[in-house]
């Protein structure tokens, strides 16, 4: 009924002893995730909101199942957050911290990779199953649960389109924002093969941004793989031009990285692309034949 | 975070890279003394951060002191894309025998990094690759693996013609990799790459751009940073942790999120309204943020009606709220403005401004209406018509 997470999902809050991580670990614990430990090092023994902290993630594995890890710690010590979660075999890292340099992000990337585990992020909102688990920041009460996955790179405006969606009738299978960094430890090809297996999800909608290439190789992936239907919104049609960074990157996308194109590609794909969020809810419906 | 041509010339110099003799004037009489220094005909070349300089006559050739202080004085009277000249480079003219391109970025598909060679240097290399990308070479370097010398050499010798040419490249391909990575880097390009005198490889330009997010770590990175390279509003954003940049419009934005600043910009033009702004609060943010985001906002005299739109996650509306109601004690609000505010403590955020007094929307759509109605550009665009829905032409 959801990809990724259930309401058997155990969660550990990596940084949980911060502002942010503490305010969230509660805010989780209250949506109804299963939150079983936190791990900040040094502050072992503690507890927050009734989780215990552990000063690492392997003590924190020692005591319970853990299936999913959320990262609140800051940018200068969140790789090797990362790289600890994947260490400890965590199946499904999630890292919220926005900052990381990039170049780290691509060694790990492959660090991920290359020990089997997920990364969803860095500098994302997380992924929500309504109504079975929330691992991350998004509001949970503008959630339903529902059929209709939700695929963005973006946080907020993740929430604006799910807001429009609830208040719809259209419930959500899974939410999940990939992130707003250039590299990103899944993307939405990933996403989309995961919700054409799922049995609880008959529709799709995937929010891009300007920059990269992911929403045409999205476009592409639609085109040949996904039965279900997808609907697509892109925003950054009036950013300016040559505010983009890394000139040199466009030589390997080929002109590719503006509004424009990513409209087109998903044009090409038979994507309907919405003007703004509140117009997503009828698309969906049209292509549902609801 | 870009530097100009000469700052990457001098961190080429600094690894050893081949780079021809510079002198960094700041007025035409500068101009003089370094042709005089150099004893030859000097090449005069505007530094701003912006390529395009040649086409918009920035770049140009003097025969001796006199001609140098002349090319000088035009350029220095030159505004390129924007950017007053304030700083000209001066360097010895060199017969350029051939041209290639040379450089480093991070291949945000593959997830890698890639090192671009061609042997059709010294044009637009964007427009290369539009019009013969078989011309353009690339090598993906895996951070789990080293820049494998065979792997290296076999593009290489793909485009450099002699095995002089391709020793020298190597030497210099494998020591910008290492400078890179070193320096965290977003890009390094040479272009063009030069072949002057009898066969000698030189960089004879230089774009070098850092990763903002790893500024933190290289001190002589950040010390390289240059002011000018943002607005005044830009500059005050960033110290204030705010992602701002300058639109042309009047409707002042205050968003959460780039992703929905980036919708909001976007919704309000489909409305008929123009933006004056993308400015997005961050992440976690705290009342400060929103007091310096309303201060920056309201100096633009362009500005005449503000639209603040929060949809709360990691944001917490009664910050926000906070936020906004302690820029107020501090600052003359002149201008109209529509507050949406949705999302993690939504309910407390909206009563402490409705307790002050404010019309707080909770739809989107609504109160992008409310602030285009406000604003000239709004008002412009909607003749006497009151505005009801999208006007979309």
């Amino acid at each position: 009924m959801s990809i990724l997470i259930d309401q058997n999902t155990q969660v550990v809050v990596q940084g949980i002893t911060g502002r942010d991580g503490a305010f969230h670990a509660q805010q989780m614990k209250a949506d109804g995730t299963k939150v079983v430990a936190g791990v900040t090092p040094k502050k072992g023994g503690q507890e927050v909101d009734g989780i215990p902290v552990h000063n690492s993630v392997r003590e924190a594995r020692a005591k319970s199942r853990i299936d999913a890890a959320v990262i609140f710690v800051p940018e200068r010590f969140a790789s090797s957050a990362i790289q600890e979660a994947a260490d400890n075999d965590i199946p499904l890292i999630v890292c919220i911290t926005e900052g990381i340099p990039v170049n780290d992000m691509v060694r790990n990337y492959h660090y991920v990779r290359e020990r089997g585990v997920r990364l969803i992020g860095p500098n994302c909102p997380g992924l929500i199953t309504p109504g079975a688990c929330k691992i991350g920041i998004m509001p949970a009460r503008i959630h339903s649960p529902g059929t209709v996955g939700v695929i963005s790179r973006s946080g907020t405006l993740t929430y604006e389109v799910v807001h429009n969606l609830t208040r719809a009738g259209l419930g959500q299978s899974t939410c999940i924002g990939v992130g707003g960094d250039p590299i990103i430890g899944s993307d939405f090809v990933d996403m989309l093969a995961l919700f054409e297996e799922d049995p609880g999800t008959s529709a799709v909608v995937l929010i891009g941004e300007i920059g990269g290439e992911d929403e045409e190789r999205a476009a592409e992936y639609i085109r040949e793989h996904v039965t279900k239907p997808v609907v697509a919104f892109v925003s950054g049609r009036t950013a300016p031009p040559g505010k983009r960074m890394g000139h040199a990157g466009a030589i390997i996308s080929g002109g590719k990285g503006t509004s424009e194109a990513k409209v087109k590609a998903f044009g090409d794909a038979e994507v309907p692309v919405a003007d703004k969020p509140d117009e997503i809810p009828d698309l969906l419906r049209e292509r549902l034949g609801t | 975070m870009n530097i100009y041509e000469y700052q990457g010339k001098e961190l080429f110099g600094r690894y050893g890279i081949p780079v021809p003799d510079q002198r960094v004037v700041e007025d035409a009489e500068g101009a003089r003394a370094a042709a005089q220094e150099f004893g030859k005909p000097v090449v005069v070349k505007a530094q701003v951060p912006a390529g395009g300089r040649g086409k918009a006559g920035g770049v140009k050739v003097a025969r001796d002191p006199e001609d140098a202080v002349r090319r000088a004085e035009e350029i220095f009277g030159l505004t390129i894309k924007g950017y007053p000249v304030r700083r000209v480079l001066i360097t010895p003219a060199a017969e350029i025998k051939k041209e290639y391109y040379l450089g480093i970025t991070v291949d945000r598909a593959g997830k890698a990094f890639v090192l671009i060679l061609s042997a059709a240097g010294g044009v637009d290399i964007e427009e290369l690759a539009e019009e013969r990308p078989e011309e353009i070479h690339t090598l993906s370097i895996y951070p789990q693996q080293e820049l494998e010398r065979s792997r290296l050499d076999k593009v290489l010798r793909q485009v450099f013609e002699s095995e002089s040419r391709v020793v020298q490249a190597r030497e210099v391909a494998e020591t910008l990799y290492r400078m890179f990575l070193e320096k965290d880097c977003s890009l390094v390009e040479v272009n063009p790459y030069a072949v002057v005198d009898e066969d000698r490889l030189v960089a004879l330009d230089s774009k070098v751009s850092f990763d903002d997010n790893a500024v933190f770590r290289h001190e002589d990175v950040a010390e390289m940073r240059n002011p000018e390279e943002w607005s005044d509003d830009e500059r005050d954003a960033k110290d204030a942790g705010l992602a701002f940049v300058s639109m042309e419009g009047d409707i002042g934005c205050i968003v959460n999120g780039a992703g929905l600043a980036m919708a909001t910009m976007d919704i309000i033009k489909l409305y008929g309204g123009n933006p004056a702004n993308f400015l997005d609060v961050g992440g976690s943010s705290s009342p400060d943020k929103v007091v310096n985001a309303l201060r920056i906002i309201q100096r633009n005299p362009r500005v005449d009606s503000i639209l603040v739109n929060i949809f709360g996650g990691i944001t917490r509306c009664d910050d926000i709220a906070n936020g906004i109601l302690m820029a107020l004690e501090q600052i003359d609000l002149k201008v109209p403005m529509v507050v949406r505010l949705i999302g993690t403590n939504e309910e407390e955020g909206r009563r402490l401004l409705t307790d002050a007094g404010f019309e707080v929307a909770e739809e989107l759509s609504v109160a992008v209406n409310k602030v285009v109605d406000f604003s000239g550009s709004g008002r412009a665009g909607a003749g006497q018509q009151a505005s009801t829905g999208p006007r979309v032409s």
